[in-house]
């Protein structure tokens, strides 16, 4: 088959603007709770005001005599509709310990916000005033906040485990283990880091909200959810709620945001469905913000230990790593793996033969963790991309510089790490230069000359984050041996209708990143139709019964993919219906602008409407050949995908109140062929704001208590227009070798490149200060204690870098 | 309480509670759920909508207190299936991605052009301050509001 360029415009490759908009603009678009729903009961949960108690005794009485409620439940009462406990779906090792977890804490509440009783009301409310009047009596017992207070049992926090220590997963490599110590023994530089990767509220836009729909008869239940995974979900509450699968059916209305917080099997998901299938009405649950702060699951939660060797010339000679991660109070789905998805990545974009990854995890009695944009990976790169500067400022030379004498060549490619991994295509050099122009990276280094002098008040500095992302999760004899308990295909199906109107189903699940416009223009490269006659569905388990989702940046390397397959698919059956109408041998068929002609006879043609036509008819149909144009693949991608790029931050920084501003900000970034230009300029527009708002402002604030002091919008920072620039946005495209659209994800880019590069500009205005280091975020109090800090320790301050 | 409000251009009159927020009551009783509810302490501007002819966070007015007033919903912008001017914008300049910031986000920015036709960067940013969006960066409504000014 060949499919020629020659039709009026490439469609692949183009700004095309976005279909999902019109009903996203006017109000039309209907998120979980615009849902209409005749009848339904409302959910409120009583959540634990203690980080850490046990349940002496819950009251409902008052609750139950309230105006409007219909049932109250504490943990105790609903025991009976759990077949199983809430699920983590990734055991990382064989002697993980992983609490039972119930979406109604029973005996134990175990972080502030931890159900501990439930209200059914005929109005939201008056749940949630009902709740109100629940007495629940608590034990206070001591909460456990600090990760290395958990590590030492003083308290341990679920009592049938006997320890706070979940598990140690370990990245050994066969012979190297002495060899690295030799060779940091050896090392004319090395560096010996802590850094703090603390927590985040994702606070996706659209809180969570959920609703339960018995039908009729028969017990099938339909559960709509703000969630990124309906197909993961479905599959969970069926094995949770003991529910045949075939009865139960996942749809997601319009989802506004997840940032991987919607990446979960959540309580309220649960509860709507077990209560909704003991009343026999609908249930459901809108979450509040405040409720959002404790009770969706947070992000990142790591204390790093990173060790870098190099020789005397700079070059990098081994890598050691110790992670500890804080899992919060339980075990979410994908918890415990989170710092997994980083531990390959602590070598970076360098050539660096020796690598040890350690990582413990330990409770705490805080909300849970799980993904959130980047997961592991925006770790692994800060750490490694802070070493490097730090190297750079013990030898003395400039950080770029460095880099280049690292970088794992173009040449290279395809790359084996000394992990196993193989890196598929990358151009590092390309990227970090590309992005030195547009920054005026020499520039400001000579600003830098006359500006930061002795006594000056503001300084510039220059802070460079080169990042490789591990992306489009993945092959699943990869998740196998990291023990995650899913695959990572992913399954399409193209259909011609009669018309020629093209459906395609895909087992993504956008929530904003605009897979209905992408995939009908990969649909419309292959098959010659525009892309307004593709429709996409997606997101209703009845619709596309198969699919793995949306997350780490899965979708376009797997289900774009996936698509495009099952094109080729349907264009090989096209062509048998061609050959036989137009009495051609399928060889000389060629497929072009959406019609197959006989090679050197280009009036005996056929157009794909016409063979669709025909097999939806199948009056005329080659003998033994099925009616119908359709086309059906699930694709289990055979490596990662690996995008990659260079970010160069440049800021100004007033030494003194430590406010950080940001000059420019240059993102380079490599995410092979695009579908959709202007889709991947606004993936990595937003992933840059939200690493760089870990940068300088958000953090989950807790007392020793384990309260959360920031829980509202109020108080936690998520960025505003007018606290972050406007960026410069470069791309290099180096197309992905392991897939047939030589494409790879976008969708945590921005994210994994942007707070190393921030903290790096920021440390290098500083550093003739002598500030070494800066905990994130940046705040004007924590940069002016860095100062103060250091000017203590540096009498003669000020010296020009 | 008996209220009388006009929305987009029809006259309601409904007997609400009197701690109904107005934001609940164009939601809830007229079945605008185009005006979206992304917090409660008033930060975010997901539920901004024009309250005689200015843009409120709804979550901060009771419905009370709109009685014989004249609101605009994002419902009401578009006028007989034709974008208005901001939300075309958006559109081409792809100011939006998961959507929900959005229908307050356009609110906004229809009532700061309104007091300031040709505002610079700087004043679109300070001026949307009150609204988050957590997909954008905004970086493209930045250039949306800006391409609204221009007229392109």
């Amino acid at each position: 088959m060949t499919v020629t360029d020659d039709r009026p415009a490439a469609v692949l490759g183009s700004r095309l603007l976005r279909r999902e908009d019109p009903a996203l603009l006017t109000g039309e678009a209907k998120y979980t709770n615009d849902l209409h729903i005749p009848g339904a009961l409302h959910l409120a949960v009583a959540r634990s005001p203690y980080a850490h108690a046990r349940i002496i005794s819950v009251d409902l009485s008052a609750a139950l005599a309230a105006p409007g409620v219909v049932a109250a439940y504490a943990g105790g009462d609903l025991t009976s509709l759990w077949a199983a406990p809430m699920p983590c779906a990734w055991p990382v090792t064989a002697d993980m310990k992983n609490p039972a977890h119930y979406p109604i804490a029973v005996a134990k509440a175990a972080y502030v916000g931890d159900g501990v009783a439930c209200v059914l009301a005929t109005s939201e409310a008056a749940a949630r005033d009902a709740i109100e009047l629940i007495d629940v009596q608590y034990e206070p017992m001591a909460a456990v906040v600090d990760l290395e207070d958990a590590l030492s049992d003083r308290v341990v926090i679920h009592d049938e485990l006997g320890t706070n220590k979940s598990y140690t997963w370990d990245l050994k490599i066969e012979g190297h283990d002495g060899a690295i110590d030799e060779a940091f023994a050896a090392a004319t530089y090395t560096v010996s880091e802590r850094y703090v990767q603390q927590r985040l509220l994702p606070m996706a836009m659209e809180p969570r909200a959920v609703a339960a729909v018995p039908q009729p008869f028969g017990g099938d239940i339909t559960l709509y959810s703000s969630t990124q995974v309906p197909h993961i979900l479905k599959i969970m509450s069926a094995i949770t709620l003991g529910i045949p699968e075939h009865q139960l059916r996942v749809t997601t209305p319009t989802v506004g945001g997840g940032f991987g917080s919607k990446l979960n099997v959540y309580a309220e998901e649960l509860l709507c469905l077990a209560l909704a299938r003991k009343h026999k009405v609908p249930v459901r649950w809108n979450e509040e913000r405040g409720e959002n702060a404790v009770a969706t699951t947070h992000g990142r939660g790591q204390i790093q230990h990173m060790e870098l060797a190099a020789d005397e010339t700079g070059k990098f000679t081994a890598v050691r790593v110790r992670i500890l991660g804080d899992m919060g109070a339980y075990l979410q789905l994908v918890t415990p793996g989170v710092p997994l998805l980083g531990a390959f990545l602590y070598a970076g974009v360098y050539d660096i033969p020796l690598y040890d990854f350690s990582c413990t995890s330990v409770f705490t009695t805080l909300t849970p963790t799980d993904a959130y944009r980047g997961a592991g990976r925006p770790e692994a790169t800060y750490a490694i991309e802070r070493a490097v500067d730090s190297l750079a400022d013990k030898m003395g030379i400039d950080p770029m510089e460095l880099r280049k004498r690292n970088f794992i060549q173009k040449e290279q490619f395809p790359y084996t790490a000394m992990t196993g991994l193989t890196y598929d295509s990358g151009d590092h050099l390309a990227a970090a230069e590309k992005a030195a122009g547009l920054a005026d990276y020499e520039g400001v280094r000579a600003r830098q000359k006359t500006h930061n002098v002795p006594g000056a008040t503001t300084r510039i500095g220059i802070g460079q984050a080169s990042y490789f992302e591990m992306c489009g999760l993945a092959p699943s004899r990869v998740l196998a041996s990291l023990n995650y308990s899913a695959g990572g295909w992913e399954a399409a199906t193209v259909r011609v209708l009669p018309t020629n109107k093209i459906q395609v189903v895909t087992g993504t699940a956008p929530h904003g990143q605009g897979h209905e416009t992408s995939w009908s223009m990969i649909v419309a490269d292959k098959m010659g139709v525009a892309p307004e006659d593709v429709d996409v569905l997606h997101s209703d388990t009845a619709i596309a019964p198969l699919g793995l989702d949306t997350y780490g940046s899965r979708s376009l390397p797997i289900g774009g993919v996936a698509i495009a397959m099952a094109c080729d698919k349907v264009i090989d059956k096209a062509k048998k219906i061609a050959a036989h109408q137009l009495e051609a041998n399928e060889d000389d068929l060629e497929f072009a602008g959406g019609a197959f002609s006989v090679k050197g006879s280009p009036d005996r043609s056929m157009p794909l409407a016409a063979i669709a036509f025909e097999a939806f008819t199948a009056h005329n149909l080659p003998d033994g050949l099925e009616p119908n144009l359709e086309a059906h693949v699930s694709y289990d991608p055979p490596n990662f995908s690996w995008p990659f790029g260079t970010h160069i931050c440049t800021v100004e920084v007033d030494t003194e109140t430590g406010r950080v501003h940001v000059l420019q900000y240059v993102a380079v970034d490599d995410c092979g062929n695009q579908v959709n230009p202007m889709i991947v300029d606004g993936q990595v527009h937003g992933g840059v704001i939200q690493g760089l708002a870990q940068a300088l402002f958000e953090e989950a604030v807790y007392d020793t208590e384990g309260n959360l002091k920031n829980a509202s919008l109020a108080e936690y920072l998520v960025p505003a227009a007018s606290d972050v620039p406007s960026l410069t946005l470069g791309h290099t495209i180096t197309p992905s070798p392991t897939n047939q659209l030589g494409v790879k994800g976008i969708g945590e880019a921005g994210t994994i490149g942007a707070a190393p590069a921030v903290i790096n500009a920021i440390v290098d205005a500083l550093s003739g200060l002598g500030v070494t280091d800066m905990v994130m975020p940046a705040s004007p109090n924590n940069v002016w204690k860095a100062i103060q800090a250091a000017t203590r320790n540096t009498p003669s301050n000020g010296a020009s870098k | 309480m008996k209220i009388s409000v006009t929305v987009n251009g029809t006259v309601h009159e409904s007997d609400v509670e009197p701690r109904t927020l107005l934001v609940h009551y164009v939601r809830e009783t007229l079945g605008l759920t185009g005006t979206n509810i992304g917090c409660d302490t008033s930060s975010c501007g997901a539920c901004s909508l024009h309250l005689d002819g200015e843009a409120v966070k709804s979550c901060t007015v009771l419905a009370v207190q709109a009685d014989g007033a004249e609101i605009t919903t994002i419902e009401g912008l578009a006028v007989d299936g034709v974008l208005h001017p901001m939300q075309e914008a958006f559109r081409q300049n792809h100011g939006l991605q998961c959507g929900y910031c959005t229908p307050g986000m356009v609110m906004a920015a229809t009532s700061l052009l309104k007091e300031n036709p040709h505002p610079t960067e700087a004043e679109v940013r300070i001026g949307l301050e009150g609204n988050l969006c957590r997909c954008t960066g905004y970086h493209n409504i930045v250039k949306s509001v800006l391409a609204c000014a221009a007229g392109e």
